[in-house]
């Protein structure tokens, strides 16, 4: 029964306010008929005084404030007749600041001000200055709000306007509008204290209270728009960004959006719009992020569609505006629409929507600020979802991208790219795959009137370093799916060009071997799908993108691809697909591969390979390692050469259960590869008056021992111990020169012989016949 | 019985009046009887001329052993009442002794007075000035008249005048700073000055500014020191919130106050204070200011 009770008691109160208004007034009636000025001003403040109450609602005070309102008009027209009272204005003033408390005191001034501005004697801007000043007084909200209230009306039609008559040779209108808006302010931020006021009363009736009393506040907006000297150029210089000033409070910014916003298109292009409108965005924002708990008020008032409309409207009205401007307008508006609808993406691609078309049909951006903007405008969304899937799903994203210049283009690639990277989030359908692309396809290829030769190296190697590492993030369990993404990314990665190939191939490949992996063993058509996510065709397509590298050209790097799709074929158990790609990569070695360098390095990765492939048939594989040796024996150097021929003895011995175990091809290897060590070690002689280092011997020596180990029954104790003899005589010759690496290598060789020969067992026993 | 009361009623009536009343200015003084007369205001230097008049009663004559006026500057100390130091003391014959048979005037002159100090009116002390006509008389009581009359001097407003300006406060609850535009007011100046909200964690209901005299009389251990509050303000209605700037105005001349004395002859001090009061919704606290 709390309820029902306040409401009694705030009747009763209200009742007893007026009956002491009237008591008051019947006795301030007399004084009047009397021209008592003494006894005026004494029941006046009596009477005034009752308006001191702290009990009544908004509501209830207002009926209060209306009596008193009324009888001050009669005491105004008492102070207009100086013959009355016989006391000059200026002394009035005076008089009526006598008055001890501090609330009728100041309905008394301002009743008391506004005779003084129509009697001329003092500028109107000083005395409402005063006046506006002096009211600062009264701080409690209610009470306060009425004061203000009271003095916006009884000033209303004194203002210095032009044409007014109030308007001397110092004042001006400039006078007028900061009257207002000072009054204004201070209502304003009484009205948003009575948010805090009274820990008692229920939220509900709190709000409903300031809603009553938003009308007050707003009359001052009422009479700012009445002031006819209000030009445009005032309005952007003081009207607008004082409105707009931090004294105001968030809130109330909410609230009177439209009546804010109906005003901006209206406005001419001299007026800086643009930077209060986002201004005013971004403080919504930042309220916003302040506290969920304000979100439903966005919701209820609908700012997100007021502002954009807004937006629209200030952009079409003002033809004039530098693209920059409106671009920041949209920045603002999405920094918004990020905060206050995280999850209505459609606001987003709202927003972009209209600045694509804002964009469309000029040329493209060559402002730099303006660029600057466009990159803030699309990195707000990644930064906020950190989920570049969001932004893949919005239309309009690569749209505006369109109209970037290339390099800002690129600037906004990387970022997203970055903006992937950071997040590790996955792309995973073929239709993201799709947009990504087009999104960053500045970096994928070669747009039109990129100056080639403009690009800085290191800049270039970076970017396509991150393609590469973008190319990683797409994947999806479902092998269907991952392979539309490849062939998707596949098809954008081709067009990159020469430059790019060789960074995007490697990922792309790799990636889809990483799928054939996942798939291994599945044959044939599953799913009648056009193109059935098996092994087979995936390496087809891996076949084209690695030609296509070959023509870049970079046939080293095809040379590996093509030996880690063989090995992935071998894997798969298809033994003509890797066959094929064995055979491309002899080609390229044959063909494309030239320099000495590249040719050993090659013909070891050839032999590595090679060795553990166990998916050919004899017949195949004969063919293979033959070329393998062949090739070996063909290199430049000598101990290039030797050392890839003892390497191809590896190719004739697989150490696995089932392996090729072909001794006496191992033992020809060895033989060749000695054989060329010896020509090696004459060459030396013969060029340089010396012998050449045993290091080849003993590198030739510990594969005997490995094979001997290995049970291959060619590779005899005395072969062996003739090496360690050979390699001794060597060493000790005179013309050797002792040698840091070879000597120490022989001498550690030897010492492990010893150390099996002792350690015992089976091993001991084979060693047993070597002599050290 | 008319005999029983003639023979305590003076013999004559004496009055003493001022040559210039017409044109001095009159200022309202308050009485031991709580009644507020009229009388004449001087100021130091000012020469006071005037005449007495004395007019026997009933026709009759009378002895007396002459007739002198007396200027007087008292100090009267309440606590130590019917001790009267006079600071100032001039004395005019104005009849040898003799008789007197009718109504006659005698004028008088005291020219060029130094009235060093100002007549004032306090709790605990007053400082009057006074005509003193006495008539003695031979076995019987001296007749007595006595005029007052007030003495205000000028003096010149003082050169340097600084404004106060200070910031106070309650640790965590309430930091405010004060300015007032001067130190030292005159007595029908306006205070103005502002005071701005630093810090506010308390509930303020109102801000008032009180001034308040504090007299103090006597000296050494018998001093007495009286505080009284000659005005409250509002200033403010309401809480402020941080960052607010509240102005303050207030008109000194509805209030009864005197310059700033200090050290009467060495009987009494008179000075004035300003002091803001907050109210908070339970109890009052004072932050103070001197002028």
């Amino acid at each position: 029964m709390m309820i029902p009770d306040g409401i009694e008691d705030e009747e009763k109160w209200l009742a007893e306010g007026i009956a002491g208004i009237q008591h008051n007034a019947f006795y301030m009636h007399r004084a009047l008929d009397a021209n008592n000025l003494r006894e005026v001003l004494k029941y006046s403040a009596q009477m005034l005084s009752e308006l001191r109450t702290s009990k009544l609602s908004p509501h209830k005070y207002y009926e209060l404030y209306m009596r008193a309102f009324d009888e001050l008009r009669k005491l105004e027209m008492f102070f207009k007749d100086e013959s009355r009272h016989g006391v000059s204005i200026v002394d009035l003033y005076e008089l009526v600041q006598h008055a001890g408390n501090i609330l009728p005191r100041l309905y008394l001034l301002c009743t008391v001000g506004s005779v003084y501005i129509k009697s001329k004697e003092a500028p109107a801007k000083d005395v409402l200055k005063d006046l506006v000043e002096m009211c600062l007084g009264v701080q409690h909200p209610i009470r306060g709000l009425f004061l203000r209230c009271y003095l916006a009306q009884i000033s209303r039609d004194k203002l210095p306007d032009i044409g007014s008559e109030y308007k001397g040779d110092s004042d001006t209108v400039v006078d007028a509008v900061d009257f207002v808006l000072q009054n204004f302010i201070e209502m304003n931020k009484l009205w948003v204290r009575l948010k805090h006021q009274g820990p008692g009363r229920s939220r509900e009736k709190l709000e409903k209270e300031r809603s009553e009393l938003r009308d007050l506040v707003g009359k001052n907006l009422h009479v700012l728009s009445q002031i006819e000297g209000v030009d445009l150029e005032m309005y952007k210089d003081t009207v607008l960004p004082r409105i707009l000033e931090q004294v105001f409070p968030d809130e109330y910014h909410l609230q009177t959006l439209e009546t804010l916003l109906g005003a901006c298109p209206l406005l001419q292009p001299t007026v800086d719009i643009k930077t209060v409108l986002s201004q005013l965005m971004d403080r919504l924002s930042n309220y916003a992020a302040s506290s969920t708990d304000v979100l439903p008020e966005f919701l209820r008032v609908e700012a997100f569609a007021k502002l954009s409309s807004a937006i629209g409207r200030v952009i079409e009205a003002q033809v004039e505006m530098p693209i920059v401007g409106a671009i920041t307008l949209y920045v603002s508006l999405l920094t918004f629409t990020l905060r206050v609808h995280p999850d209505r993406l459609d606001y987003v691609d709202q927003v972009l929507g209209a600045c694509v078309k804002k964009l469309s049909g000029k040329p493209k951006l060559e402002d730099s600020k303006a660029k600057k903007q466009v990159v803030a405008l699309l990195s707000a969304p990644l930064e906020k979802y950190k989920d570049i899937v969001m932004a893949l799903t919005l239309s309009n994203y690569p749209r505006v991208m369109d109209h970037l210049d290339n390099e800002t283009n690129k600037v906004m690639a990387m970022v997203i790219i970055q903006s992937i990277l950071k997040n590790t989030s996955c792309i995973s359908t073929a239709d993201q795959v799709e947009v990504l692309f087009e999104l960053i396809k500045g970096l994928v290829k070669d747009l039109d009137g990129t100056d080639v030769e403009e690009l800085d190296e290191e800049d270039f190697k970076e970017e396509q370093n991150s393609v590469a590492r973008l190319i990683h993030m797409l994947y999806n369990d479902d092998p269907e799916e991952m392979l539309k993404i490849i062939c998707a990314a596949k098809k954008n990665i081709m067009n990159g060009g020469p430059k790019r190939l060789p960074f995007t191939v490697p990922p792309l490949i790799l990636s889809a071997l990483g799928l054939i992996r996942r798939l291994q063993g599945r044959e044939g058509d599953l799913t009648g799908e056009e193109v059935p996510a098996t092994p087979k065709n995936i390496f087809q397509i891996l076949n084209q993108a690695i030609e296509a590298l070959t023509t870049v050209p970079s046939p080293e790097l095809a040379l590996r691809l093509y030996l880690e799709c063989a090995e992935a074929a071998n894997d798969c158990d298809l033994e003509p697909v890797a066959y094929e790609f064995f055979t491309q990569a002899f080609v390229l070695y044959e063909e494309e591969i030239t320099d000495s360098k590249s040719q050993v390095t090659a013909i070891h990765l050839i032999i590595g390979t090679l060795q553990r492939m166990n998916v050919f048939g004899v017949e195949n594989r004969d063919t293979l390692t033959h070329k393998a040796t062949g090739y070996s024996a063909k290199l430049l150097k000598k101990p290039d050469q030797c050392r890839a021929v003892y390497a191809c003895s590896h190719l004739f011995w697989v150490d696995d259960l089932d392996g090729i175990k072909d001794g006496e091809r191992v033992l020809l290897c060895l033989k060749r590869a000695l054989r060329i060590a010896n020509a090696a070690q004459q060459m030396i002689n013969i060029t340089r008056g010396s012998s050449g280092p045993v290091t080849l011997f003993v590198e030739i020596l510990n594969k005997y021992l490995y094979f001997f180990e290995k049970g291959n029954p060619q590779v005899t104790s005395a072969a062996i111990q003739a090496l360690i003899e050979l390699i001794t005589t060597e060493t000790k010759s005179d013309s050797t020169a002792p040698d840091a690496v070879s000597d120490p290598f022989f001498a550690s060789t030897l010492r492990y012989i010893q150390f099996q020969k002792q350690k015992g067992g089976a091993m001991s026993e084979k060693y047993d016949s070597i002599k050290v | 019985m008319d005999f029983l009361v003639g023979a305590f009623k003076p013999p004559c009536n004496v009055s003493i009046s001022f040559v210039d009343t017409k044109t001095r200015k009159q200022v309202p003084l308050k009485k031991d009887n709580g009644q507020t007369i009229m009388v004449p205001l001087f100021q130091s230097q000012e020469n006071i001329i005037g005449e007495v008049l004395i007019e026997p009663t009933q026709g009759k004559k009378f002895e007396h052993n002459g007739v002198k006026i007396e200027l007087l500057g008292q100090i009267e100390l309440y606590f130590d009442r019917g001790n009267f130091y006079d600071f100032t003391s001039l004395v005019r014959e104005l009849d040898v002794p003799g008789e007197l048979f009718e109504r006659k005037t005698y004028q008088f002159e005291f020219s060029t007075v130094e009235m060093p100090h100002e007549s004032y009116n306090g709790i605990n002390v007053r400082l009057r000035y006074i005509l003193k006509v006495t008539i003695g008389r031979n076995y019987i009581s001296n007749i007595v008249e006595c005029q007052d009359f007030v003495v205000r001097n000028f003096t010149p407003p003082p050169s340097i005048n600084n404004s106060i300006k200070m910031e106070v406060g309650i640790e965590d609850c309430l930091h405010i700073e004060f300015e007032y535009g001067k130190s030292k007011y005159h007595l029908k100046d306006v205070i103005i000055g502002k005071i701005y909200f630093l810090l506010v964690r308390i509930k303020i209901k109102n801000m008032e500014l009180e001034i308040r005299r504090r007299e103090s009389t006597g000296s050494g251990p018998n001093t007495y020191v009286e505080t009284e509050t000659l005005a409250k303000f509002e200033l403010m209605d309401g809480a402020p919130v941080r960052g607010e700037s509240i102005p303050v105005r207030l008109f000194l001349s509805p209030y009864e106050l005197t310059p700033t004395y200090r050290n009467i002859n060495n009987k009494f001090s008179v000075k004035y204070y300003l002091n803001l009061v907050f109210v908070d919704e339970e109890d009052r606290r004072c932050l103070g200011a001197g002028s």
